[in-house]
C-alpha cells in the first residue's frame, strides 16, 4: 500500500500559517467592515502535537480536506447552528481536566480522567471518509484509538447490548444548549457489535496534533460508515445498557433521522435525496459525487446489519 | 427638481445599487475577490444568500403600500416594480446555482427533487408563478390588462407565502430564522386583511346613509395613480 500521508501534520499545518497571516494582512486593509467578511476566530492552529502511527490499512486513498475546511465547517449545535459557529464560539471550552464517567452494564463502573482512560494506547491516524446527514462530505485524518480498545477495558458484561455516549451538559461552555433546538445534552448510541468494530475511532486529534475544541474535543467518537451525527463530540460519560439508547436526533425528529444512521443512497431523507453527495473542497462543478453504500465501507460492516431491512432501520 | 426627477435621477439609482450589493458580494465570493470568502461550502453559501436577498426583496415589495399607507409617501410606489422585478431576478440567480453549482446539471435530480420534496417543489411554483408577474411588469402590459393587471398581480401574496414556507421546510432544526419570515409576513398580509375589512366596513356604514356616493370606496390598487385611501 502506498504511504501516502506519512507525517501529514506540519506540512498540511504549514498553508493555513500562511493562511493566517495573508488573514492578518486583508484585516488589517479593511479595518471596521472586515469582521462581515473574515471568520473573526482563527482555527485553533496551536494544538499540541500527537505521537501516532499511521494506520494505512484502515485509510482512504483520498485527499483529505483542508484542516481549515475541516474546523470551520462544522455542526456542533452546543456552539450555535450555523456552520461556521463552532469556530467561533468553541474556545470556552474547557477540554482539561477532562473526566469521563462510566456506567452500566460494565464490571469497571467509575468517573475516570481522560489522561489514565489513553495512558497505553496507542495512537493511530486513520484518513476516513466523513458523510454528514446534509449530503456533504469530506475526508479528515483523524488521530484517536479503536473504541473497542478502550471499552474492553470496562469489562461489558453480556447484558450490555448497546453502548450509550453523552455530551458535556453546560451552558456556559456550551451556550448553544440555552437554545432548545435538541433536547440536552446530547446523546448518541450504538450497538455493542458495531462500537466493536474495528473500524469505530475514538478521536482526540486531527492532522497530528490535539483535536480543535470545534470539532469535539477532547474525545469524540467518529463511526466511518454511519451519518456525521452519530460521531458524538465532547464526551463525558459512556455507558453500557440493555435497551436502545434514546438518541439526539431520533428523539427531535423520528422520521428523518433513525437510529442506525447508516449511510444508505438508497434510502432518502424525506426532505432531500441521499443517492449522492457534495465533497467540501472540491472546484466548482465537480464536487458532487455519487454516495456510496455505508459510505464505501460496505465491505468491512453490511454483514453487521445482514438480514436487517435497511429502509426500516434506517 | 420635480419629484419625478428626484425620482429618476437619485432615488431609483440608489435603489438600483442597493439591489445589486447582494449581487456584487456574491461574486466576490465566488471569484475570490478583495479577501470575500464564502467560507467552506461557498456554493451551499451562494445558494441561500441568493435565496435570502430573493425572499427579503419579495417581503421588501410587499412592505411598498403599508409604508406608502403609513407615512403618506404615496409616490414610493414607484420604486416597487423595481424591487419586485430585482425579487424575480435573485429567485432566478437562486435556482441557477442550485441547478448549475448544487446538483451541476443533474436534470434527473432536478425532476426528482420537484416533483418528490416539498420544500422544492413549492420553491418551484413560486418561482413559475413569478414568471407572468415579471413579463406583464411593463407599462404597455399594466395599460393594457386594466383591471386585470391588478388581480394577477395578487399572485405575489400566495408567491410570498410559498417563499417563506420553502425557508421554513428546508431548515434541519433551528426554525428561529424562517419564524422571524414567518412574522413579518403576517404582520404585511395582516395590514392588508385589516384595511379590507375596514374598507367593507365603511361600505357598508355609508350603504346605510344612503344618500352619500360610493365613489371614496376605491378598490385596494397598488398602481401609481390609484387615489389614496380614506
Ligand atoms: C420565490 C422563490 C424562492 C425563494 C423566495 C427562495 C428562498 C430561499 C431561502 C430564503 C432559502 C434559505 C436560505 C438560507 O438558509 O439562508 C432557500 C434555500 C433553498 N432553496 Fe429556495 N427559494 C425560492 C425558490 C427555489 C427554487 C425554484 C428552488 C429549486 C428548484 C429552490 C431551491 C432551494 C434549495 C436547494 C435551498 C437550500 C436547501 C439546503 O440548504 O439544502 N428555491 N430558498
Amino acid at each position: 500500500m502506498r504511504f501516502r500521508v506519512p507525517r501529514i501534520a506540519p506540512s498540511e499545518i504549514t498553508p493555513q500559517e500562511v493562511y493566517l497571516s495573508r488573514r492578518a494582512l486583508l484585516a488589517g486593509a479593511l479595518a471596521t467592515g472586515a469582521s462581515a467578511v473574515l471568520p473573526a476566530a482563527e482555527p485553533s492552529p496551536q494544538g499540541a502535537p500527537l505521537n501516532f502511527t499511521v494506520n494505512s490499512q484502515y485509510s482512504v486513498k483520498e485527499t483529505p480536506n483542508k484542516f481549515e475546511e475541516i474546523t470551520t465547517y462544522n455542526n456542533f449545535y452546543e456552539f450555535g447552528t450555523d456552520k461556521d459557529s463552532p469556530s467561533h464560539e468553541a474556545h470556552t471550552l474547557r477540554t482539561r481536566p477532562w473526566s469521563v464517567n462510566v456506567y452500566g452494564e460494565a464490571e469497571v463502573h467509575g468517573t475516570f480522567d481522560l489522561e489514565d482512560l489513553l495512558k497505553g494506547q496507542a495512537l493511530e491516524e486513520r484518513i476516513y471518509r466523513f458523510r454528514c446527514v446534509e449530503a456533504w462530505s469530506m475526508v479528515v485524518p483523524w488521530v484517536g484509538i479503536p473504541l473497542s480498545n478502550l471499552l474492553q477495558r470496562f469489562k461489558p458484561t453480556s447484558r450490555a447490548k448497546y453502548v450509550e455516549f453523552t455530551t458535556l451538559y453546560d451552558p456556559r461552555q456550551m451556550p448553544g444548549q440555552r437554545v432548545p433546538v435538541l433536547t440536552w445534552p446530547y446523546v448518541e448510541g450504538l450497538r455493542i457489535d458495531e462500537a466493536m468494530h474495528p473500524l469505530t475511532l475514538m478521536v482526540v486529534g486531527l492532522y497530528g496534533r490535539v483535536l480543535p475544541n470545534q470539532d469535539g474535543a477532547p474525545l469524540r467518537l467518529i463511526v466511518p460508515w454511519k451519518y456525521g451525527f452519530k460521531g458524538i463530540k465532547s464526551i463525558v460519560k459512556i455507558g453500557f445498557t440493555a435497551v436502545q439508547p434514546r438518541t439526539a436526533w431520533n428523539v427531535a425528529a423520528p422520521d428523518e433521522y433513525g437510529f442506525y444512521a447508516n449511510v444508505n443512497p438508497q434510502v432518502d431523507h424525506p426532505r432531500w435525496s441521499q443517492a449522492s453527495e457534495r465533497r467540501i473542497g472540491a472546484p466548482f462543478l465537480a464536487a458532487r459525487r455519487p454516495t456510496l453504500p455505508f459510505n464505501g465501507y460496505a465491505d468491512q460492516v453490511a454483514s453487521l446489519y445482514q438480514g436487517m431491512d435497511l429502509r426500516r432501520y434506517f | 427638481m420635480t419629484l419625478t426627477q428626484r425620482y429618476r435621477f437619485i432615488y431609483k439609482p440608489l435603489v438600483f445599487t442597493a439591489c445589486l450589493l447582494p449581487l456584487a458580494w456574491l461574486a466576490c465570493g465566488a471569484f475570490g475577490w478583495l479577501g470575500v470568502s464564502l467560507g467552506a461550502d461557498p456554493v451551499k453559501e451562494l445558494e441561500h444568500e441568493a435565496g435570502k436577498t430573493a425572499l427579503n426583496l419579495l417581503l421588501l415589495t410587499l412592505a411598498v403600500t403599508p409604508v406608502r399607507e403609513l407615512t403618506g409617501l404615496s409616490q414610493l410606489v414607484r420604486l416597487r416594480r423595481m424591487l419586485g422585478l430585482f425579487a424575480f431576478f435573485y429567485v432566478v440567480l437562486h435556482f441557477a446555482i442550485y441547478l448549475v453549482l448544487d446538483l451541476e446539471l443533474n436534470f434527473a435530480t432536478l425532476g426528482g427533487d420537484i416533483a418528490k420534496r416539498p420544500y422544492i417543489t413549492i420553491g418551484f411554483t413560486a418561482l413559475l408563478l413569478l414568471i407572468p408577474l415579471a413579463i406583464t411588469s411593463t407599462n404597455g402590459m399594466m395599460r393594457r390588462l386594466g383591471r386585470r393587471w391588478q388581480q394577477l398581480h395578487r399572485l405575489v401574496y400566495l408567491i410570498a407565502i410559498l417563499g417563506v414556507w420553502h425557508f421554513y421546510w428546508q431548515v434541519k432544526r433551528d426554525i428561529r430564522e424562517p419564524l422571524i419570515y414567518v412574522g413579518i409576513l403576517a404582520l404585511l398580509l395582516g395590514y392588508r386583511v385589516v384595511r379590507a375589512w375596514r374598507r367593507r366596513r365603511a361600505a357598508a356604514a355609508l350603504q346605510r346613509g344612503a344618500a352619500a356616493p360610493t365613489a371614496a370606496i376605491t378598490s385596494r390598487s397598488g398602481s401609481a395613480t390609484a387615489p389614496e385611501r380614506t
